[in-house]
């Protein structure tokens, strides 16, 4: 047995899985604040979906692994620097705009993450793939919908959907990154190059934008480092919360 | 004493009454939730595959639980369930026969072609009351994970829709 391959796909499982709990974590704070009951509900809804698909990959990551660590475990008892998420979905809520673009940007990539690892050599991989590619498909016509009725709505919701759009822009580089690990897993037939996925990406964000009236952002310089564990100050909060009760209360049930 | 041991078939009728936690008016078995039913020869053991339909369904624990206490019922204490994730759970596996009891129950099944992940189509929903399609979505999710809400344009009511998935 090899080590090093192992690692690879356990830091590739930590990469898909984190993306999932960090987003679902931050959706979660909007349950109770919604702006109406129903988007309430569906941002809680998101988030469950996107909580059970990071089950999936962190209890596959902890088998992969060997060390006996669990899902719960890998959630609620790593630091800031071992978590693997983008820093897209770290960022904060803010406004509506601002939730909702983070989620756009997401769905769009995770659709054709997703769809390209439903052909992963690794079967495991394929059949998580598989299943939350569904889920997902339903959370882009989502965020889709809210990118078109917020930015072709009125000039108060243009301007802000126009600015979170803006805003979130230099966040989206690094999900198209290719680093040396990637490229082992791309030659094991565990996941694509994510780099050739950029323009099928670009293509559906400019048609969205396109029918919701905004522009696209014309940045080049992009953020990085959440996928090496190097994250901004937001996941450090986001951690305080998620991980209190058991750090506070080591191997607490209920 | 050697008891028989219950044939399968008649495992699948037991699991029949198992009713989904919040939609009661479908079985475990209605929704394609039980993929297979099996003893496992010489062990007296019962092997059940189970799939989740959505990956965070918080009933998935309490179906486990209901099948459990079921087959305890019937004097079957030794059950190992299995999960499986692939072929996806899909609404397709819902009979036409229990479409018919969601619709009785006001919730609008689900359409008969299950969603297919490279394209987006809006679906035209009947209102369960009414049957009016002249109907709109309130919200693309409602009381739980695998509904969405809409609302009749005719008689006004709001209503559960099974999502097509």
């Amino acid at each position: 047995m090899s080590a090093g391959s192992d690692n690879i796909l356990f830091e590739y499982l930590l990469r898909l899985g984190d993306n999932c709990l960090i987003l679902s974590q931050r959706l979660s704070e909007w349950c109770g604040h919604g702006p109406v009951l129903e988007e309430d509900i569906a941002l809680t809804n998101v988030a469950l979906d996107l909580l059970g698909q990071a089950r999936l990959w962190l209890s596959y990551a902890g088998e992969v692994e060997g060390r006996g660590r669990g899902e719960d475990d890998l959630a609620f008892l790593r630091d800031a620097r071992e978590f693997r998420n983008v820093l897209l979905v770290e960022q904060s809520n803010a406004d509506y705009a601002f939730t909702t673009a983070r989620q756009f940007y997401f769905d769009a990539w995770h659709s054709l993450a997703l769809s390209e690892l439903m052909r992963s050599a690794d079967v495991r991989v394929a059949e998580i793939a598989e299943k939350a590619a569904k889920e997902v498909t339903y959370h882009l016509q989502r965020s889709s919908e809210w990118v078109i009725r917020l930015g072709d709505g009125t000039e108060e919701s243009r301007h802000r959907m126009q600015t979170a759009v803006d805003a979130l822009w230099s966040y989206t580089g690094e999900l198209f990154e290719m680093d040396e690990m990637d490229r082992s897993a791309r030659e094991r037939g565990l996941g694509p190059d994510w780099s050739a996925l950029r323009e099928r990406w670009m293509q559906y964000v400019a048609r969205t934008f396109a029918e919701a009236t905004l522009e696209i952002p014309q940045g080049t310089w992009m953020q990085r480092g959440g996928r090496h564990g190097v994250h901004s100050e937001r996941l450090g909060y986001i951690l305080a919360e998620m991980q209190f009760l058991q750090r506070a209360y080591p191997g607490a049930k209920w | 004493m050697v008891s028989a041991q219950p044939a399968i078939e008649q495992i699948w009728d037991w699991l029949k009454e198992v009713a989904d936690p919040e939609v009661p008016v479908l079985s475990v078995v209605d929704l394609g939730i039980v993929r297979d039913v099996q003893w496992i020869a010489g062990a007296r053991q019962l092997v059940i595959t189970i799939t989740p339909t959505y990956c965070g369904c918080p009933a998935m624990d309490a179906i486990t639980a209901d099948m459990r206490s079921m087959l305890a019922k019937h004097g079957i204490e030794r059950v190992e369930i299995r999960q499986q994730l692939s072929p996806a759970w899909t609404t397709d596996w819902i009979s036409g026969e229990a479409k018919a009891r969601l619709l009785d129950f006001g919730i609008a099944p689900p359409a008969n072609r299950a969603v297919d992940v490279t394209e987006i189509v809006p679906a035209v929903v009947a209102c369960p009351r009414c049957r009016s399609r002249r109907t709109e979505v309130l919200s693309r999710f409602g009381s739980t994970a695998c509904k969405a809400l809409y609302r009749c344009l005719d008689c006004l009511e709001p209503f559960d829709v099974f999502k097509q998935h």
